[in-house]
C-alpha cells in the first residue's frame, strides 16, 4: 500500500533578526531541515525529542499549516506544498491538527456545539439539522453528554476540553490527525482516558495519527512506528518495539536512558552519579558542523565535527543517521 | 524530634464563590536528610501545603483555619514576619516549578544569588561574588564567573533552574522544597537536576521535600511518600512499600494509568472523571465518584487516615477487603 502520506526534504527556516540594537543581523533559525519521512494509512507515527528540536513545526508543515521553505509533502496522492489557496482548503478535510493546550485551543465565546460545527460550515454545510446531528453523533462519540453543545469551553475541565478539540478535529472525517502533544496539558489521572480514546477512535475510523510528544512511554504505548527528533533532523526512526528494544543512535539511547524509573529498585540516579547526557540542546540559529548531535555525545569522533551522517537502514524499517553506525 | 512536624494543618481561600478549604488535616514529619516526595493533581493541596510551610501564602484571601507547623521544635505559624524571613534561606529554601517567572527578569543571575547570601550574612561584596560562583559550579552552570553577569533571559530552561537551585542553596538551607522542579524541563535535563538534587542531599544531609505529579521522579528520589487527593492525604508509606503494596484506590489508580517503558498494554487502565473543583468536592471519601470500589458508605463521612502496617497508613474504608 503507498503511504498516505511522504514528507521528501522537508524544510522551514524562519528569518530572525539577531545581534543589538544597532548591529542587526537577519539569520535563519533552522527548525526543521531537510526532513524525509512516511506515514502509512492506519499507522500511528510517534514523534519524539526535546523541546526546540522542530517536531511541532514538522507537524504543522506536515499539514501545511505553516508554508514550507523548501522539500515536498506528498498526501493521499496529491503534492500539497505548492497548492493553491482553494485546492488547499478542499485538502484540509483530509487532515486535521489536536492541540495541546486545549485551554488556548478553543474560543472562549463559542459554544461546544459551534466549536464542532464550525469546520462544518467552513467546509460549505448549512447550519441546520444535519450538521446539528453530526454534532451530536461526534458527542457521543468523544464521550461528552449531549446537554455539553450548549455550554462554553471554561465550564469543562481540561480533559473535557481535549474530548471537545478531538471531536471538531474529527467532525470532517479527515484521514489524517495530527495529535501535537494532546495529553502534556493533562492531569495524570485524565490522560489515560484521552488515550485510549484517541486508540477507540483510531480503531473505529481507520484514523492515521502523527503523535507528538515528549513523553516516551505514552508514544511507547500509542505508536506503530517512532521517529526521533534532534535539532531539526530526525535521526532514526523504526518500528516501535525494535526503537525501543534496540535503539541505535545515540541521542535515542540517552533519551531512553533519561526516562525515570519505574520502580525504586530501579533507580538510575545518585551513587553511579553520571546523567545519561549532559548540557543543553544547541541552538538551531547556528546548530553544530557535522552530526548535530555531537557535541553532547559520549561516543563523538572527529568525522562526526565535519560530516553529516546519513541514514543508515539497520534492519528492514529501522533506519538511525549516524558514524558509528554500519553504512 | 522531627526537623519539619506538620500537625492537623487546615488552610482555606476566600474565594468569589465563598470560602473554600484548601487542605484540611495534613500531617506528616520529615527528618533530618530525608527525601519526602508528596504526590498529588491539580487541586490536590500540594502546593498550598509548601507556601504554608514557606509562610509565603497569601493572607488574606488565605487563611489558616488551624493547626501547627514545627520547624525543629519552633511553631511556625506563629512566628513574627521579621523571624520568617530570616528563617527562609538558611533554615527552609524552595524551588519552584516554573523558572522564568521565578527569576528577576532585570537584575543578573549573579546580582539575585548574592541578594540572598547578604540578605543572611555578613560579608563583603568579594566573598559573597566568591561564593555565588562557588555555588553556580556546585550546581553545574559551566564557567560560571563569567555567567554571574548573564540575565535570566540568556539561559536556557535547564540553566534557570540550576540558578534558582543556586539561589535556594546558598545559604545551605536544612530543608528544600522542590515544588514540581523538573516537570516544565525536558527529560534529559531532569535526569540532570535529579542527579544534583541526590548529589546535594548526600553532600549537604538536608531534607528535601519533592512535590510531583510524576510517580517516576518519586520512585528515583524519595524515601518515603505522601499522597494527597483533593486536598486531603489518602496515603502515607515508605517508597519500596508504595510501589509494592499500594492501598488507596486512587494510588493504585496512579501507579497504573501511567504507561511505562517496561510493560506492553493493549489499553491503559484509565481513572474515569475528573478531578473535582475545590469548591465542588463531593461529601464523604473524596475520590469516591472516580472510585470502582466505592460503595454507599463511601459518601457518608470523610474516611480517617488509618496505620494499617508500621509506617504505612491509608485513607479508605474499604480498604481490608479490597487490598
Amino acid at each position: 500500500m503507498p503511504p498516505l502520506l511522504e514528507a521528501i526534504g522537508l524544510t522551514k527556516h524562519y528569518a530572525v533578526e539577531a545581534g543589538g540594537l544597532f548591529r542587526r543581523t537577519k539569520t535563519a533559525l533552522r527548525a526543521v531541515d531537510g526532513v524525509s519521512l512516511t506515514i502509512n494509512p492506519g499507522e500511528t507515527l510517534g514523534l519524539v525529542g526535546e523541546s526546540g528540536c522542530g517536531k511541532s513545526t514538522l507537524g504543522r508543515l506536515l499539514i501545511r499549516l505553516v508554508p514550507a521553505t523548501a522539500g515536498q509533502v506528498v498526501f493521499d496522492g496529491q503534492e500539497i506544498t505548492s497548492l493553491n489557496a482553494n485546492a488547499l482548503r478542499a485538502a484540509r478535510r483530509g487532515m486535521q491538527i489536536v492541540f495541546q493546550d486545549p485551554f488556548g485551543a478553543l474560543n472562549p465565546r463559542m459554544s461546544v456545539e459551534e466549536t464542532i460545527m464550525e469546520p462544518l460550515l467552513i467546509h460549505g454545510s448549512r447550519r441546520g439539522a444535519t450538521a446539528r446531528e453530526a454534532v451530536t453523533r461526534m458527542l457521543d462519540k468523544v464521550g461528552l453528554p449531549d446537554s455539553a453543545r450548549y455550554r462554553y469551553p471554561h465550564e469543562f475541565s481540561g480533559g473535557q476540553r481535549q474530548r471537545i478539540g478531538i471531536g471538531r478535529a474529527l467532525i470532517l472525517n479527515p484521514k489524517l490527525v495530527v495529535c501535537d502533544e494532546p495529553v502534556s496539558a493533562l492531569d495524570v489521572s485524565v490522560q489515560a482516558q484521552i488515550v485510549n480514546l484517541l486508540s477507540d477512535l483510531q480503531a473505529e475510523l481507520g484514523l492515521t495519527y502523527l503523535f507528538i510528544a515528549h513523553d516516551l512511554g505514552v508514544v511507547k504505548h500509542i505508536s506503530t512506528r517512532v521517529a526521533v527528533m534532534y535539532l531539526g533532523k530526525v535521526v532514526e526512526v523504526a518500528d516501535k518495539r525494535s526503537l525501543y528494544a534496540r535503539p541505535s543512535h545515540p541521542y535515542t539511547q540517552a533519551l531512553l536512558a533519561s526516562v525515570p524509573a519505574t520502580h525504586p529498585s530501579q533507580r538510575k540516579r545518585g551513587v553511579t552519579g553520571q546523567p545519561p547526557i549532559t548540557g543543553d540542546i544547541p541552538t538551531a540559529l547556528a546548530p553544530p558542523p557535522g552530526c548535530r548531535f555531537h557535541t553532547r555525545c559520549p561516543h563523538a569522533m572527529s568525522v562526526c565535527q565535519t560530516d553529516e551522517p546519513a541514514m543508515r537502514v539497520l534492519d528492514p524499517g529501522h533506519q538511525a543517521a549516524c558514524h558509528l553506525l554500519p553504512g | 524530634m522531627s526537623l519539619l512536624e506538620v500537625t492537623d494543618l487546615t488552610t482555606s481561600f476566600q474565594t468569589s464563590g465563598g470560602e473554600v478549604t484548601a487542605v484540611e488535616n495534613i500531617s506528616f514529619s520529615l527528618e533530618k536528610g530525608e527525601i519526602l516526595g508528596i504526590v498529588g493533581e491539580s487541586g490536590s493541596g500540594k502546593s498550598v501545603t509548601a507556601l504554608a510551610i514557606m509562610g509565603l501564602l497569601p493572607r488574606p484571601p488565605a487563611r489558616i483555619l488551624g493547626g501547627a507547623i514545627r520547624f525543629e521544635g519552633q511553631d511556625l505559624l506563629t512566628l513574627s514576619d521579621r523571624s520568617m524571613q530570616r528563617l527562609r534561606g538558611p533554615g527552609i529554601a524552595m524551588v519552584f516549578q516554573e523558572p522564568m517567572t521565578s527569576l528577576n527578569p532585570v537584575f543578573t543571575i549573579g546580582e539575585q544569588i548574592m541578594e540572598t547570601i547578604r540578605a543572611h550574612e555578613s560579608l563583603s561584596q568579594k566573598e559573597s561574588f566568591g561564593r555565588a560562583v562557588e555555588m553556580l559550579e556546585k550546581v553545574g552552570i559551566a564557567s560560571a564567573a563569567t555567567r554571574m553577569t548573564d540575565y535570566p533571559h540568556q539561559l536556557s530552561g535547564g540553566q534557570r533552574q540550576r540558578v534558582m537551585l543556586a539561589i535556594a542553596l546558598v545559604c545551605r538551607p536544612r530543608l528544600l522544597i522542590a515544588d514540581e522542579p523538573t516537570t516544565a524541563l525536558d527529560v534529559t535535563i531532569q535526569a540532570q537536576i535529579l542527579d544534583l538534587l541526590m548529589d546535594l542531599r548526600d553532600e549537604f544531609g538536608m531534607a528535601i521535600m519533592m512535590i510531583t505529579h510524576n510517580m517516576g521522579v518519586i520512585a528515583e528520589t524519595a524515601d518515603r511518600v505522601m499522597v494527597m487527593y483533593a486536598g486531603r492525604v489518602v496515603e502515607q508509606a515508605p517508597v519500596a512499600r508504595l510501589f509494592d503494596h499500594p492501598l488507596h484506590p486512587y494510588t493504585r489508580g496512579l501507579l497504573s494509568c501511567v504507561p511505562t517503558l517496561d510493560q506492553d498494554q493493549d489499553r491503559l487502565i484509565a481513572i474515569p472523571g475528573n478531578l473535582p473543583e475545590p469548591s465542588r468536592r463531593p461529601g464523604g471519601c473524596r475520590f469516591s465518584a472516580r472510585c470502582s470500589h466505592a460503595i454507599t458508605a463511601c459518601g457518608a463521612g470523610i474516611p480517617p487516615l488509618e496505620t494499617l502496617e508500621p509506617n504505612h497508613a491509608a485513607a479508605c474504608i474499604r480498604v481490608r477487603e479490597i487490598a
